[in-house]
């Protein structure tokens, strides 16, 4: 060995390979650990698939010592060339080593078939069929939830009023501040961007309008049921579904407490009330936001207010609050349903979160078309 | 009047799939009223999964569960509902409900099934709570909990309604040797003086021959029941050699097994 002490310090591990007629031997030394194996495998696995058809001796007489990492090296050396069909012979390993790298060896019949059978149609198979499995749920879901809510309109005792109360503030109260900052914001920013064109055809007091029946109609059930989504959608499906990881749905259901009607219907409830709530706290917020552009472009506040009177009617009013009630339901039923479908594990907690808040959002824009046909239709 | 005796539990023919996977096939066996029973296999062998068929949790897809003569993987409505106040389950990890105490906890039950005024709920539920010692501890919630405290918290939940029968899913798991042990003197003394009849899933030997009336133990190969019987008849004359190892290797230390040979 002609390395210094120091040089071995840092380079621990020795490989020489040489090549003979139908003879290849690798040999090793020094120390042969998890800091030293990394600069020598892919040498030393290429020298052992070089041997392919003929013969490998790996030479571990020099070996100071071995950990697993470099146990893992030998046996890795062991395999490639037996797998490159040459006969490979470790030679000078002490016994305590040996049995180290002996440990390592594949057992015959060890492979475990993967739970599912790759392939292109085998996965669309699975898909669909966990597309058609989702649906069913969903449906199974919806009728679970319609007849609970029924039972407990028929009977108020029966719900968990505490809960409820409880869920309203945390989903309702807490959005307060958020919900009036969105608002403000919006309405602010949709007068600003309405007035720059409007101005050029001296229209711009038509901006109260614009923003009276767009924030009425649409903007603020919309702006109030994402909120929700994000809010207390993902929260939901992230306090169900740990729940369900810790067993506490299987309690519920063994004590005779139907989850649906003990987490899911309070809810609900809790947000039937808050998003028409929020949502007119929105519109609220939102008005004041094109006010003080309104105010900027040189109009008295009483101008604002009468046109916005002139222009929205009741029907505007009220169609935007029965859409964001029935946001309110999608919104806290897809968050609990995800929640109770929660795989195991803190990982599928993320998952149906995250699922819970995209099948929300998909599921307002959804509605919201359906509620614009239906309207219209109606000539609302 | 029921005799002693008597099977409350009748397992018959029952199987369980995992997709094509088989976990248990064609099991049957029954739970005599008053005994603590004890299921046994290894992990992977479905202990917990016969369990959960046995509560009414999953559905098996050949068999039945008879508990007092009703099949409760086939009841719905009424009739699962009047199945289900005669069981109770404690299970793995507790799954007491975070967001109460520990007296909300037992008190739920109560609650929801009977018309006690709220003065006797919280003397009954409290009253439970001190059956497995955990008086003075009804305002914590079970975040504030050490492991053992919440198992027991989790037998006092299941016994809110005093019901015939009480299910544990591996109560000894995770818990060290002393609280183990101290469990166990909790179910014995409960299965003493109320008559419940128990139903255990567990791997803990010790606990076994503490506790157990009769064993079963489920056997991953072959997909069935393995032996069943006393632990100490299975340990001593199990017609299966494993079965024999399984049961004198880790009681070695505890049993007279060793000094007789």
């Amino acid at each position: 060995m002609s390395a210094s002490d120091s040089a071995r310090a840092r380079h621990p591990a020795q490989l020489h390979v040489e090549r003979g007629a139908g003879e290849t031997r690798i040999a090793l030394a020094g120390r042969l650990d998890v800091d030293a194996v990394g600069a020598i495998w892919t040498p030393a696995v290429d020298a052992a698939r070089a041997a392919r058809g003929g013969r490998l001796v790996v030479a571990a007489g020099g070996l100071e010592s071995l950990d697993g990492a470099g146990a893992a090296l030998l046996a890795t050396l062991e395999r490639e060339a037996q797998g490159a069909g040459a006969r490979v012979s470790i030679e000078g390993l002490r016994a305590e080593l040996a049995a180290l790298v002996a440990m390592l060896r594949p057992s015959p019949g060890a492979a475990v078939a993967p739970p599912h059978e790759p392939g292109f149609f085998a996965d669309l198979g699975r898909a669909t069929l966990q597309v058609v499995a989702d649906l069913r749920a969903q449906v199974a879901f919806i009728g679970e939830l319609t007849v609970f809510l029924a039972r407990t309109l028929r009977r108020p005792g029966t719900l968990r009023w505490r809960d409820a109360i409880a869920i309203a503030d945390r989903a309702g109260i807490g959005a307060v501040p958020i919900v009036v900052l969105v608002g403000f914001l919006l309405g602010l920013i949709l007068a600003f961007q309405g007035a720059i064109p409007m101005q050029r055809f001296g229209a711009q007091i038509f901006v109260a309008d614009l923003l009276g029946i767009s924030m009425l109609r649409e903007l603020g059930a919309l702006m109030a049921a994402i909120l929700l989504t994000a809010r207390s959608g993902s929260a939901f499906a992230a306090e169900i579904g740990t729940m369900k990881v810790n067993e506490e749905l299987d309690a519920l259901g063994t004590m005779g407490l139907e989850p649906v009607r003990f987490l899911v219907v309070p809810r609900v409830l809790a947000a039937i009330a808050v998003v028409p709530a929020l949502t007119m706290l929105t519109n609220v917020a939102a008005m004041l936001g094109g006010l003080v552009v309104f105010v900027q472009l040189g109009f008295p506040p009483v101008t604002y207010f009468t046109r916005l009177l002139e222009a929205v009617t009741l029907s505007d009013f009220v169609s935007g609050l029965v859409k964001a009630g029935v946001f309110g339901v999608l919104v806290a039923a897809i968050g609990c349903l995800r929640g109770m479908q929660t795989g195991t594990g803190a990982q599928a907690v993320g998952a149906s979160t995250t699922s819970a808040v995209v099948s929300g959002i998909v599921l307002i824009a959804i509605t919201d078309g359906i509620f614009a046909v239906v309207y219209y239709v109606l000539g609302i | 009047m029921p005799a002693a005796n008597d099977p409350i539990i009748r397992v018959e023919n029952l199987t369980a799939r995992y997709g094509a996977r088989r976990i248990f096939d064609r099991i049957s066996f029954e739970v005599l009223r008053g005994e603590v029973f004890v299921i046994l296999g290894g992990s992977g062998s479905g202990k917990s999964t016969l369990l959960k068929h046995m509560i009414g949790l999953y559905q098996p897809a050949e068999g039945h569960v008879w508990i007092d003569g009703e099949d409760i993987t086939r009841a719905e409505g009424d009739a699962r509902r009047r199945l289900l106040r005669k069981i109770g389950v404690m299970y793995q990890s507790g799954a007491l409900f975070g967001s109460m105490t520990l007296l909300e906890n037992v008190r739920l039950p109560l609650e929801e099934f009977t018309d006690l005024p709220r003065p006797a709920l919280d003397a009954v539920a409290s009253s439970k709570l001190r059956l497995v010692q955990l008086e003075g501890f009804e305002s914590f919630y079970p975040a504030e909990l050490s492991g053992g405290m919440k198992k027991r918290a989790a037998i006092a939940r299941a016994m809110a309604l005093d019901p015939e029968i009480l299910f544990l899913d591996e109560p000894s798991a995770g818990l060290d040797p002393v609280t183990s042990v101290e469990l166990d003197e909790t179910i014995l003394a409960l299965a003493g003086t109320l008559g419940v009849t128990f139903v255990v899933v567990t791997h803990e030997l010790a606990s076994i021959y503490k506790i157990a009336d009769r064993v079963i133990m489920l056997d991953q190969r072959t997909r069935g029941i393995a032996a069943s019987g006393p632990p100490e008849v299975l340990r001593d004359a199990a017609r299966d050699e494993w079965v024999r190892r399984f049961f004198r290797r880790e009681a070695e230390p505890k049993d007279a097994g060793g000094r007789q040979a």
